[in-house]
């Protein structure tokens, strides 16, 4: 089977062909003018991974929301548990950039952490 | 009406206005001040909560409000003057500016320099006109976004996105992780306009369609959107007929490119650049007024917020050295002209006294060809797109070869430039 990956390192975009075997393994990887092709491919064949950015409720905030994000990048077949797990968080203002929100993120060994400051509404 | 006198004015607390107070400051201008209308600093950054900021400057992926944050930070550790939620209403030849708060009411300031950082705005329906009803559920992209990020409110549950620029690929992913579903994505190019990185990231993850040399047709609805027709478009960008296609939603995003902000600028009688809609400008981001100066998306629109950080430190620089009256009107000024497959250079204007960072942006792609400047320097690009804004510069010693009093920009093929591309 053909699979074709674009490689996002840089602006040049190569389309990585790999032909992949019965049980998933890369049997040859084609079209990438540099070897971080080949690394971003094989990587994004095996276990791609994702930065997760999203908001979530602050309570006593200058804003409703607050914008946090994974501090390291998780499976991307978890974005979705990680948004549903998002949905009813709540956190107190008055919160600093990199305040951790939730720590050990579903496990996953990466913490949810505060995008900005977020002053307490006077 | 109080009267303030300052030696820096910036208009506009973006990344742009940010970085500009905070070179100024370091240039030695004793009065900065920052004039913004919003209640918090950071401009838009401050909804684009996505990664991806900062890889030139700072090295890391940041977020938008990270980003900001930084400079934020910075600014606080010094005597920069902040005036927020304030609304300037004018800007004068001799650089009086009228600006109003609830608080205090009307103010005038006299500025030594001004910096115009008041970034750009969205393209609307109406500049597309696109034919059909009026209802409810159509958005700009940055318009939801605000809505998503910073409000907490979905714009709708089924959403189709015109324009395949960055902001409406981030727009994409955004309403499909809050759970929409987004239809479509539709781009009258033939190929998408934003980074290949979002597409992946933000349509191919999620399954979402693009819709390649299309456009959207006709609304549907009364009170809400219920569904858009989409249709192929020939070369010359007409509907094909026949192609139509009507897709249910009730939410319909455009993304249809954004416009620089002047009213302040024209007003003040800064001379625009027709192609860019911004001032235009020489090697000091001096705009045709002297003492005004300008940076970011308010003088030509960026990819990348770095580029605009870059910018306006230099405009910030030069105003502060201008209020210090350490800017002496250049011996020689040299026209930037825009030559082949080169839509706009910005400067517009130099003076061979300092070296020069260009920005500029082809007409059409290209592969395998050089950027040529005036003859001076060459560099080998293995593409260019329209999309992706061009960066490259001279140095005094380079500038020192030119012979006339135009700099041509233009992009040579390979044959042309006698060497193998």
């Amino acid at each position: 089977m053909l699979k074709r990956i674009t490689c996002t390192v840089c602006p040049l975009s190569c389309e990585v062909v790999l032909e992949i075997g019965e049980n998933g393994e890369i049997l040859s990887l084609t079209g990438n003018k540099c070897a971080r092709g080949k690394t971003y491919a094989t990587k994004e064949h095996t276990a791609p991974e994702r930065t997760l950015t999203t908001t979530v409720k602050i309570k006593g905030g200058v804003h409703p929301l607050l914008p946090v994000r994974t501090d390291q990048p998780i499976p991307k077949g978890k974005l979705r548990e990680a948004m549903l797990a998002t949905a009813d968080l709540v956190v107190e203002a008055p919160v600093k950039m990199g305040d951790v929100v939730v720590e050990n993120f579903l496990d996953l060994g990466v913490n949810l952490i505060a995008s900005r400051d977020l002053d307490r509404v006077e | 009406m109080r009267k303030l006198e300052v030696d820096v004015a910036i208009i506009g607390g973006g990344p742009a206005g940010l970085a500009a107070a905070l070179a100024a400051h370091d240039q030695g201008a004793a009065e900065v001040l920052i004039i913004e209308r919003n209640h918090e600093l950071g401009g838009i950054l401050q909804q684009c909560i996505h990664h991806g900021f900062g890889l030139h400057r700072f090295k890391a992926e940041l977020t938008g409000p990270e980003y900001a944050q930084r400079f934020i930070n910075e600014l606080k550790d010094t005597d920069i003057k902040v005036l927020l939620e304030t609304m300037v209403l004018e800007v004068t030849k001799d650089r009086t500016i009228y600006a109003v708060n609830s608080r205090e009411g009307m103010l005038e300031i006299s500025a030594k320099a001004i910096v115009l950082a008041m970034g750009c705005r969205e393209r609307t329906r109406g500049a597309l006109r696109i034919p059909g009803k009026r209802p409810a559920g159509i958005f700009s992209a940055g318009t939801a976004q605000r809505y998503m990020n910073i409000d907490g409110y979905i714009p709708g549950r089924k959403a189709v996105i015109l324009g395949s620029g960055d902001i409406g690929l981030i727009m994409a992913r955004r309403l499909t992780l809050e759970g929409a579903k987004v239809e479509a994505v539709v781009e009258i190019l033939p190929y998408a306009a934003g980074l290949a990185r979002n597409v992946v990231q933000c349509l191919e993850d999620f399954d979402i369609p693009l819709h390649l040399e299309s456009t959207v047709t006709e609304i549907h609805g009364d009170d809400r959107l219920e569904a858009v027709t989409i249709a192929k478009v020939d070369e010359n960008w007409r509907p094909i007929p026949g192609t139509e296609q009507k897709i249910e939603c009730d939410t319909l995003l455009l993304s249809v490119g954004l416009i620089p902000e002047n009213e302040l600028s024209s007003g003040a009688g800064v001379e625009l650049d027709p192609v860019t809609n911004g001032p235009k400008v020489d090697d000091t981001l001096m705009t045709s007024i002297p003492g005004v100066f300008a940076c970011g998306n308010v003088l030509h629109v960026h990819d990348l917020v770095d580029n605009v950080s870059k910018e306006a430190e230099r405009a910030g620089a030069f105003a502060a050295q201008y209020a210090l009256d350490k800017l002496p009107a250049p011996p020689r000024r040299i026209k930037v002209e825009a030559g082949e497959n080169i839509r706009y250079v910005v400067p517009h204007e130099i003076s061979l006294e300092r070296p020069v960072e260009f920005f500029m942006r082809v007409q059409r792609p290209e592969a395998d060809v050089y950027l040529d400047l005036g003859g001076l320097r060459r560099v080998k690009k293995p593409f260019v797109r329209p999309s992706e804004m061009l960066d490259i510069t001279l140095s005094v010693e380079q500038l020192s070869k030119l012979e006339g009093d135009t700099l041509r920009v233009r992009i040579v093929s390979g044959k042309e430039a006698g060497v193998d591309a």
